[in-house]
């Protein structure tokens, strides 16, 4: 490794070092914040003054800020992020559990996004300022105005409440609770381990619509970066050359612009889907799904500190992390960026 | 002696004037490229509607947004009600159009907040740079590695439920995006040799960049200040509906609809009209914010 990259590499680290302190000192001064009391939500209304100070001497509450602040960087590097107040379990147990919920819609509205989005603002940028331009742009425009919980409402009104095609609130329709042994906590896998087709296709019945709305959102942002980079490659000139030189028009965007845009494809499809969490609390507070963004919301509702604070530092590094990564596949995959 | 200070009065006050009317000029080419194009002026005028619905609420409602009518209440849209009435006989139309002074309140005083904050920031990180220019981004990165609405949850779970600890919040995730874009503008004219020039006439770091840094990166972040208008209105919409925001009975249309959640599958009015209407405005200001960006741009012209 030559000097240079070393410094690179050193540089790198310094800074995600630095981000990461940084997130640490944000969810620290959030929970500091709180309006709870975290030693009464321990011992309870009922204890006396004598079992509270013992506790509170043990959690430390009364150190410095700053003391306080490394013990609770002390406890994250160890693995231990506290326990929820209001389940009595570790956080990150809570978080594990109801993690493949929201990964089972995020994973198929992303597909749904991107096998859309990418083709389309590919369409709408080779047809630039024709009419199907402007009805993809204006499809694109709606998804990214949409309050996103409205959109559900309507949704479950019209196709669950109006039509009856889909199921409602849930991930399985109440009768089936229970039936199925959780073994990977993805609905879908462990109906299917069970050999279950029944539960299979009432959980498919109950993800198509939250997962579509939420893929409507991730299409529109796809759509138009995708639009934007396509446009990009259509107005230089080895599209005019490769154009004049006889290759067919669909040969020239396919195999020439396309495979310029892959890489920056990649990474808009990795922050989308990222970016799904976001969308996650609103849509599983409205299809009552009991993954992470209900999780999340219902925990600020209460007040559980600590839950709050792993959730927000989670989101902080799953971020990121995906910026790293999307900077990485550009080093990776573009050579004009080495 | 009398006569120099008339005329050291009046010659500012001459030339001032002449660079409003050339503001005035300015303002109004713009204003007529915006409402040229199809979009954008669609986008201008919901919000001139906006506005004016906020200002004459009461002329424009007809009735009180809280005035309780049980015997009337869950009837759908008629010739009373044109939007209905809710699960306590409110009429739903009333209730949007004084909404439309706490979504109008949301918007001016986070865009107050965030639009200083953002180019202080961000101007004087650029025209600095060194280690103060590092330490700013830094903090401006962590805040811009979180999805805006979560971060906002996340500020209001600390300071308590509340329209005001909302506005808050959604300005604390807003200023980053904006102090970026305003470094990056600055970085590209730092080394300009009107500002060489002005340094060397002896202008304070202080003046160089309230006076010729800031009115250059104004363009661009008043665009992108437009733009994250329909983010703010999604997210504040969004804290009302999870009960974070605005909270019951202020007619937030965020809190119509989660309160009309409960009655939503037999009364679909509950929530479709005050949805419709964050739909609609964050449409416009999105429609806006584009057209605003081509009027601006000198490359356009």
């Amino acid at each position: 490794m030559s000097y240079d990259r070393t410094t690179a590499f050193l540089r790198q680290t310094g800074t995600i070092l630095v981000t990461l302190i940084g997130l640490l000192v944000l969810t620290f001064c959030i929970g500091r914040l709180m309006p709870v009391d975290p030693v009464r939500a321990i011992v309870g209304e009922e204890a006396d003054r004598a079992t509270y100070e013992m506790v509170a001497e043990r959690m430390g509450v009364n150190l410095p800020l700053y003391q306080q602040f490394f013990r609770y960087v002390g406890d994250i590097v160890h693995g231990d992020f506290g326990v929820s107040i209001r389940t009595g379990q570790p956080v990150i147990n809570d978080i594990a559990h109801v993690m493949p919920a929201t990964i089972e819609l995020a994973t198929f509205a992303i597909i749904g996004g991107a096998g859309l989005g990418i083709p389309l603002g590919i369409l709408a940028a080779v047809r630039r300022n024709r009419p199907v331009d402007h009805i993809i742009r204006f499809l694109t425009l709606i998804g990214h105005s949409m309050p996103i919980f409205w959109t559900g409402m309507i949704g479950l009104i019209i196709f669950y409440a109006a039509l009856g095609l889909v199921g409602g609130g849930g991930r399985i329709s109440d009768y089936y609770v229970g039936l199925i042994p959780e073994t990977t906590g993805f609905m879908l896998i462990d109906a299917a381990l069970a050999g279950d087709w029944e539960v299979f296709g009432d959980a498919v019945n109950h993800l198509i619509l939250p997962a579509s709305i939420l893929g409507y959102s991730s299409m529109a942002y796809i759509t138009r970066m995708t639009r934007s980079f396509m446009l990009d490659q259509l107005n230089q000139e080895y599209v005019i050359t490769a154009r004049v030189k006889g290759l067919s028009k669909s040969r020239t965007v396919w195999h020439h612009a396309f495979a310029n845009i892959r890489v920056q494809l990649v990474t808009i499809v990795a922050l989308a889907y990222g970016s799904l969490l976001e969308g996650a609390v609103l849509i599983e507070t409205v299809f009552s799904w009991p993954g992470f963004g209900q999780y999340i919301t219902n925990n600020m509702l209460i007040g559980d500190m600590n839950a709050v604070m792993t959730c927000v530092l989670l989101v902080g590094v799953i971020f990121i992390a995906l910026n790293l990564l999307s900077d990485a596949l550009y080093k990776i995959f573009d050579p004009r960026t080495r | 002696m009398a006569h120099m200070t008339s005329s050291a009065t009046s010659e500012p006050r001459t030339w001032r004037d002449g660079r409003f009317a050339m503001a005035a000029v300015r303002v109004g080419r713009i204003l007529r490229e915006l409402l040229g194009n199809p979009s954008s002026g669609f986008g201008l005028v919901v919000i001139i509607i906006l506005l004016l619905t906020a200002l004459f609420a009461p002329l424009i409602a007809g009735s009180e947004p809280n005035i309780v009518n049980l015997p009337n209440a869950l009837k759908p849209p008629n010739a009373a009600n044109w939007f209905g009435t809710d699960e306590l006989g409110r009429d739903i139309f009333a209730r949007i159009v004084y909404g439309s002074r706490i979504s109008l309140t949301i918007i001016t005083i986070v865009s107050v907040i965030v639009g200083p904050i953002g180019l202080m920031v961000g101007t004087s990180a650029g025209y600095f740079g060194g280690w103060y220019d590092t330490v700013l981004m830094r903090i401006t990165d962590i805040f811009l590695s979180f999805p805006s609405l979560i971060l906002s949850l996340a500020f209001v779970a600390a300071l308590g439920a509340g329209l005001e600890n909302a506005i808050i919040a959604i300005a604390l995730t807003a200023w980053p995006p904006i102090a970026r874009l305003a470094r990056a503008e600055t970085l590209t004219f730092r080394s300009a040799d009107y500002i060489a020039a002005s340094r060397m006439q002896g202008a304070s770091s202080l003046r160089i960049v309230l006076k010729s840094i800031v009115p250059m990166c104004l363009p661009s972040v008043l665009v992108r200040i437009t733009l994250s208008m329909a983010t703010v209105i999604l997210t504040a919409a969004g804290l009302g509906f999870l009960g974070l925001g605005a909270q019951p009975p202020l007619p937030e249309w965020g809190a119509m609809i989660a309160t009309g959640r409960r009655y939503m599958l037999d009364n679909w009015w509950l929530v479709a009209f005050p949805g419709g209407a964050i739909l609609l405005v964050s449409l416009a200001f999105n429609l806006l914010g584009d057209g605003l960006r081509d009027a601006l741009d000198p490359k356009h012209h």
